[in-house]
């Protein structure tokens, strides 16, 4: 399966798949569905047989009619009411029933497509949330985006209305033919005929369709991914005046997008009225057979008028059902783009029997560790390197030295492509998410705020922690009086990116989540980098008392962090040059001697 | 979040609709056209009925062999233009409602584009998303169906009502009798669904809102093992929406009982009545024969009643998320006479500059509060002040990312606010704190503000901001940026930021903390390379830094939005305690300095 070129997001761009290809990623989607399926079984049989009763309530209407006037008329003139009297009561009686049962299947279908579609949405957002960084950083944002957005509303389209639709429509044509049949052999087989040019148009349509449907969704996820970027680099966009030339690219593809969808829509206009066109000729030979038929005397009025009224009939839900087989087609074009995602496989798997890691020490060490982002461009050659427990590391070297890839092997954004990584002697590969994620905590330097409000963002740091705690905190890191003076102090909203908060002060709300989650071993990536000078001084001094008791990874140009290390690594191109305790470094002659005193002079 | 512009109930569906006019006009014959052409094709639907009277009273009731020929004859070529009209109508319709919603949507786009930072400051990213895309497929689909179809139905119903009457009188009037309580329901019905329907279409943008949030912060979410926070607040969002949905399924299926149940009913009594009445005499077995399938054409186009009247309430609700956005008030435009200032110069002015965000409390003071600054022509100004002091939102309204509230900021002595905002935005270059970099390649990237640049121009730029690493990227300076450049280092795409300014070549530089993800040589490096540029260009630097401050020529003190003290560096460190508290590593009793720790 890995290796095939259609399988999770492989091939996405395409609309031009081989038989095999299709037939992959048919079965794939169809699996998905199966499984979206499976749990409401219960609920769907029931629908069914509320369809099935209401859809033959309906259908029996042309039979009552053709039965009052061929039967009731002679035995009225005879005065005889009893038959027309059932007659009416019986269309009465199908009228209600069906027209109860229609609204019930209608509520009973919502609550199953919503099910499904809570389900869905569900599945694909932890999904995402499980693929690893490698995922996210190839795939963009825009795209998964337009996953769980565009494509699942072709989804709910089709489960909203479509699906409703489709039954009722299918069992309203087979109940009809049923029901011919029952009346008039003949007639039903007129009928049975006419079939035959209806599944050729039918397998026409399909057969050509599914390329444009696939491609209009593809346009549409273009779409979305410009569309994503353009407001969230809002401020780029103005600034460098690019409006126009953007504008004209987004022209494109709305282009791209309008072309997709008018060459399904003119497909259309070719199937619709081509099933029209079926039908009535249908309607005009039964007519005419049964005409002689009635003419001879074979044939009684009332079941010609009926069995033109069933044939009328069984084309009638055909333009509604095309109709919906529009919302069908860009709905499996969704579910074939949404089964993808789900097929990718993280890169950094959950482990299959977890470890439990109640209390972590925090003693980190790798074993013979190598890693490269592309096979054969190792990043980190191969090394050892042993973190005991409570010891404060300052990590040091030039920009693209292997520091931040560092950081993210310990934190298992990336598993190294060789050796192994341990927290207290465990594999982290083997340790259960919910313990390394406790235990190991990264703070990096863009800081990203969620919509909600500061508390609320402090909080995704120990998501159950109480109002004290979120300001005990912010105020260990310095971030209380800032918050104190916003509009409505913790509770003040952010906002979109944080739109309102300056860049430093998001970093500082950041130490605060990193302060409150009390993880076993910190590791901050360049988290000071927007500060100010005496907010860092704070952050430093917090710091001090923060890690005391636990191991840390600092990354940081600014070497005032050095301070507070126990130990100073200095990497470049991906290896540890130097080793040793800050003092010892400075006073020798060494990489990290020289940075020293550069750095020292900038301060001046 | 944005405020809903008015209640619902007070606004008619008609007047909410009529306001895509401008957007439909090009398309409006069209949609004309397929209407009258699908009142031809219902008239003929409706007529093939009246034709089976004639056979049932005709050649059925004589044994006329022949006529049944000619009467078979013209129920197929009526049935043969039927589907003729029907494809007319779709070839009429259905491509001007693709062109429609094309022109919605690049209208919103560059509506986007132009409202001010503001707006988007207030508005989650999801819901425009899911404005331009939900909404605007919504309208498309009620233009190219449901309008049409609406229309048309009604239309058809009535006509049908008139040849039932026309047929039988009595048994027309009992159908026309059971339409009162339907269209009495409708009403309640577009006041119930209107509703819910708003509802459906905000709680899908906030769902949106939260997806981009988990796409866009998953760094975060994994570095804190959060997903399952996540999951349980998009989980309960996602809850609500399916409550709502269920909701409207219900409203739909109040509105499809009637429809059903009421013709049907009516269809029961008139078959009793129609029975009797044919025993008497009073009618002809053919008349009720054509009621009966007239009756039946006339079927479909009541029970599709409300899932069109649906769609059209979905629409109304789509018009009016769009027109939310459309009339959105922009304060930020290109002034109507824009003032014609030479080149050249470059220098800016701050004249009391005061601004504050519309919806601070009135007992805030100004974030801005009364600024007054001179950068002199060629002069590298550094602006230092605490985090939130106000350096970012000064440098914002350099290029009218905000328009100050209160003074003037003037480049050669002209107000921004009378400059085009091209020409003051080619005039200032600005690279941000957060270096945003888009889904295209490197090149683009950094000539973003000028396309036309040569190469050496680009390599110049490149090389200034030190980012040669670019040739060492597979494609190089082809490669294309993972979106937000995410597949780069902050280091990185903070030095493409900066490239991206110098090679813009402004009159003026802005550059907000421009080298904070750099490290120490690197930062070294690019500040002996931008010094180069700043001799000849007006700068203004915003440093948190002395290493960044060293490139200014003067500083000028922030202070809770006041400029407190401008000089030189050396001169603030004699005169300015607060200066020294800010920018000074050294003065700090509290923290060991480096030099005790080397000791």
């Amino acid at each position: 399966m890995s290796d095939s070129t259609v399988s999770g997001v492989a091939g996405e761009e395409r609309d031009d798949f081989s038989r095999d290809e299709s037939r992959q990623i048919r079965r794939r989607s169809l699996r998905l569905l199966g499984s979206l399926v499976h749990p409401l079984r219960a609920r769907l049989a029931l629908s069914i047989v509320v369809v099935v009763i209401s859809t033959v309530s309906q259908v029996a209407g042309p039979s009552i009619i053709a039965y009052g006037i061929d039967s009731g008329l002679p035995a009225l003139l005879a005065n005889d009411w009893m038959p027309v009297g059932l007659a009416g009561l019986a269309y009465l009686l199908a009228g209600v029933l069906g027209a109860g049962l229609i609204a019930w299947f209608t509520v009973l279908s919502a609550q199953i497509s919503q099910a499904i579609l809570f389900d869905l949405r569900r599945r694909v957002f932890l999904h995402t949330q499980r693929l690893s960084l490698e995922f996210h950083e190839s795939y963009t944002s825009g795209r998964i985006i337009s996953r769980q957005t565009s494509d699942l509303d072709a989804i709910s389209e089709l489960l909203d209305s479509g699906i409703n639709q489709l039954v009722q429509g299918v069992l309203y044509m087979v109940l009809t033919a049923v029901a011919l049949f029952l009346l008039d052999v003949e007639s039903g087989f007129i009928l049975l005929v006419a079939l035959v040019p209806l599944a050729i148009l039918t397998r026409w349509f399909q057969v050509r369709s599914q390329r444009m449907f696939r491609r209009t969704r593809v346009a549409s996820a273009r779409l979305i991914v410009r569309f994503v970027e353009t407001m969230t680099g809002i401020r780029a966009v103005k600034a460098f005046r690019t409006q126009k030339a953007d504008a004209a690219e987004f022209a494109g593809l709305v282009e791209d997008n309008r072309e997709a969808n008018a060459k399904v829509i003119r497909l259309f206009g070719i199937y619709d009225p081509g099933l029209v066109l079926i039908g009535n000729v249908a309607v005009a030979v039964v007519l005419l057979a049964g005409g002689f038929r009635v003419i001879d005397g074979g044939m009684e009025i009332g079941v010609l008028l009926a069995a033109v009224l069933y044939t009328r009939r069984f084309f009638d839900p055909m333009e509604d059902m095309a109709m919906f087989y529009n919302s069908y087609q860009s709905a499996t074009a969704a579910l074939e783009k949404i089964s993808g995602v789900l097929e990718e496989r993280p890169s950094v798997p959950d482990p299959e029997h977890p470890v439990d890691l109640w209390t972590s020490k925090g003693a980190v060490e790798f074993e013979a560790v190598a890693f490269g982002y592309v096979a054969g461009r190792p990043i980190l050659p191969e090394f050892d390197l042993d973190i005991p427990a409570g010891q404060t590391i300052a990590l040091v070297g030039s920009t693209g030295a292997g520091k931040s890839t560092l950081a993210k092997l310990i934190s298992r954004f990336y598993d190294p492509t060789a050796g192994r990584i341990t927290l207290d002697g465990i594999d982290l590969r083997e340790l259960h998410p919910k313990d390394l994620r406790r235990a190991i905590v990264m703070v990096t330097q863009e800081a990203y705020l969620f919509s909600g409000t500061v508390a609320d963002n402090i909080a995704i740091g120990r998501p159950e922690a109480s109002r004290d705690e979120i300001v005990e905190a912010a105020k260990a890191v310095g971030a209380d009086e800032f918050i104190r003076g916003l509009p409505n102090g913790y509770e003040t909203d952010v906002n979109k990116r944080g739109g309102r908060v300056s860049a430093g002060q998001r970093q500082l709300i950041s130490f605060a989540r990193a302060f409150l989650a009390d993880p076993a071993v910190l590791i901050l990536d360049e988290a000071t980098a927007s500060l100010d000078i005496p907010s860092e001084r704070l952050v430093q001094e917090a710091l001090q008392t923060l890690l005391a008791d636990r191991t840390a990874v600092i990354i940081a140009h600014r070497l005032s962090t050095v301070s507070i290390a126990d130990r100073v690594l200095v990497m470049e191109h991906g290896r540890i040059v130097e080793d040793g305790t800050p003092d010892d470094l400075i006073a020798g002659t060494g990489r990290f001697a020289q940075l020293h005193a550069s750095w020292r002079e900038s301060l001046v | 979040m944005p405020e809903p512009t008015n209640p619902q109930s007070a606004v008619g569906t008609v007047a909410v609709l009529s306001r895509l006019r401008p957007y439909v006009r090009e398309a409006l014959p069209r949609i004309y056209a397929a209407m009258v052409v699908s009142l031809v094709a219902s008239a003929v639907a409706l007529a093939i009925p009246q034709v089976l009277q004639f056979m049932v009273d005709g050649p059925l009731a004589d044994g006329d062999a022949g006529q049944l020929w000619v009467a078979a004859g013209i129920v197929l070529a009526l049935g043969v233009l039927e589907a003729v009209l029907i494809g007319a109508r779709r070839a009429l319709v259905l491509t001007p409602g693709t062109h429609v919603e094309a022109r919605l949507r690049n209208s919103l786009y560059r509506r986007l584009q132009n409202l001010p930072v503001a707006f988007h400051d207030r508005w989650p990213s999801g819901q425009l998303l899911s404005r331009a895309v939900s909404d605007l497929n919504l309208i498309r689909r009620w233009l190219s169906f449901g309008l049409v179809l609406l229309v048309v139905n009604v239309l058809t119903i009535v006509g049908g009502a008139v040849i039932l009457i026309a047929l039988n009188w009595v048994l027309g009037l009992i159908f026309v009798a059971a339409a009162v309580p339907v269209i009495l329901y409708s009403f309640s019905f577009e006041r119930k669904y209107s509703d819910v329907a708003r509802r459906s279409q905000d709680q899908t943008g906030d769902l949106a809102t939260s997806v981009e949030e988990s796409v866009h912060g998953i760094r975060v979410l994994k570095a804190f093992g959060r997903g399952r926070y996540a999951l349980k607040r998009f989980e309960s969002q996602a809850e609500e929406l399916r409550g709502t949905e269920i909701e409207k399924a219900k409203a739909i299926a109040g509105i499809w009982l009637y429809l059903t149940l009421i013709p049907d009913l009516a269809f029961g009594v008139c078959l009793v009545v129609g029975v009797w009445l044919a025993s008497t005499g009073q009618s002809s077995v053919g008349e009720l024969v054509a009621f009966f399938a007239t009756g039946t054409v006339l079927l479909f186009p009541i029970w599709s009643l409300g899932y069109f009247l649906a769609m059209t309430l979905d629409a109304k609700t789509a018009t009016l998320r769009f027109f939310e956005v459309m009339d959105s008030e922009n304060t930020i435009v290109d002034p109507e006479k824009p003032a014609e200032a030479a080149r050249g110069r470059g220098e800016l002015v701050f004249d009391d500059v005061h601004f504050r965000y519309q919806d601070a409390p009135a007992s805030f003071p100004d974030l801005v509060d009364g600024v007054s600054l001179t950068v002199r022509p060629g002069e590298t100004m550094a602006l230092v002040g605490l985090t939130g002091s106000g350096k970012s939102t000064l440098t914002a309204l350099t290029t009218r990312l905000y328009d100050v509230t209160g003074g003037a900021v003037r480049v050669d002595g002209v107000d921004v606010r009378d400059l085009a905002l091209d020409d003051l935005r080619s005039r200032i270059a600005m690279a941000f704190e957060e270096a945003t970099l888009f889904s295209r390649t490197v090149r683009e990237n950094v000539l973003l503000g000028r396309p036309d640049a040569t190469e050496e121009e680009l390599r110049e730029a490149l090389d200034i901001a030190q980012a040669s690493f670019v040739d060492d990227l597979p494609a190089g300076l082809d490669t294309k940026v993972g979106e937000e450049g995410l597949s780069l280092s902050g280091g990185q795409r903070q030095r493409l930021a900066l490239a991206r300014a110098i090679a813009a070549r402004p009159e003026i530089l802005v550059l907000d903390d421009p080298l904070s993800a750099l490290d120490v040589d690197t930062e070294a490096l690019v500040e002996a390379a931008l010094r180069r540029v700043l001799a000849t260009t007006t700068a203004l630097i915003v440093a948190h830094r002395p290493s960044t401050v060293a490139l200014a020529d003067r500083v000028a003190l922030l202070e809770n939005g006041r400029i407190s003290a401008v000089g030189t560096h050396s001169e603030l460190l004699a005169t300015s305690a607060h200066y020294r508290f800010v920018i000074s590593s050294f003065d700090s009793p509290e923290v060991p300095t480096t030099e005790e720790v080397s000791r």
